[in-house]
């Protein structure tokens, strides 16, 4: 059954042409690709003169509520697991997108904008999984 | 420029996430729990994001620069192998569990949400944990994304 009261399709629609206008701006620009998890995890192992962008980007993503707040209140980041099973989950994200090379705007945008088979696959294997695990922790468990 | 362009990207692929929705975990819950009462915005991002994205990655693939003068640096076509099916496997089980995948994170962490620093610093550990075992196993890493 489909939710109609919480459907946002135009809004799902500009956001999603906001996130790929991004990535198009930093392909064309700087020649790399927008995977939020390869910015950040690279960082972890730096090399040197690859530094800096990285840096930047992040510190665009993290500020971008701020600059939303000028304008209005904050949309709101409702969270329904307990905070063991969150940290829990953030482990399995960060081991998970750094063995397979990519998470949702690496593989499931920029690599499918692409027309990257290794990225479809992996798009597919994600989503099949969070449909998984989301049906089984809140149909199954609870 | 090169700066100045990637903080440009990351703030409005922050303000696209913020204004998709996608920034909060319980509307991307809403797309991937399908038993429930089901969402079907997620996938509308996607397809917005995709179409944005693909005539720029059409440009990208016919370059050898990108506009600031430095290299395209693409990620080379590889094998559809174990690490990557796994990987994205375990990635797709914590992303039905919390709602969060990486960008929506920290979009939510600049929120000052309190679970999102949970999750991002959970993140970043389960990071540093495969950079680890990874430079045990081989000594180059994969091509970053």
């Amino acid at each position: 059954m489909i939710d109609i009261a919480n459907f946002t399709p135009w809004r799902a629609l500009a956001g999603g042409a906001l996130i790929g206008g991004a990535a198009a701006l930093l392909v064309l620009a700087n020649g790399r690709i927008a995977g939020i998890s390869g910015i950040v995890g690279a960082l972890l192992r730096p090399t040197a003169g690859d530094v800096g962008w990285r840096v930047a980007f992040i510190a665009g993503l993290v500020a971008a509520p701020l600059l939303w707040g000028v304008f209005g209140p904050t949309p709101a980041v409702r969270v329904d697991v307990p905070d063991a099973l969150l940290v829990g989950a953030g482990l399995l994200v960060g081991i998970g997108t750094r063995y397979g090379g990519g998470c949702t705007s690496g593989h499931g945008v920029c690599g499918i904008a692409r027309l990257s088979p290794r990225s479809l696959a992996a798009t597919g294997c994600f989503m099949l999984a969070g449909f998984v695990s989301a049906y089984v922790l809140r149909h199954v468990v609870a | 420029m090169q700066i100045v362009c990637a903080a440009l990207a990351g703030l409005v692929f922050g303000l696209g996430l913020l204004l998709s929705g996608m920034a909060d975990p319980a509307k991307v819950i809403g797309f991937l729990d399908l038993a429930g009462r089901w969402d079907p915005s997620l996938a509308f991002v996607m397809a917005g994001a995709i179409g944005v994205a693909a005539p720029a990655f059409y440009i990208a693939k016919r370059r050898t620069t990108a506009w600031s003068g430095v290299s395209m640096r693409l990620p080379p076509a590889g094998a559809i192998d174990g690490r990557l099916i796994g990987g994205s496997l375990l990635f797709g089980i914590g992303w039905g569990i919390a709602g969060f995948c990486p960008g929506p994170a920290l979009v939510a962490l600049g929120t000052g949400s309190r679970p999102a620093l949970w999750f991002s610093v959970a993140m970043l550990a389960g990071m540093a944990l495969q950079a680890v075992l990874d430079a045990r196993r081989a000594p180059a890493p994969d091509a970053a994304r």
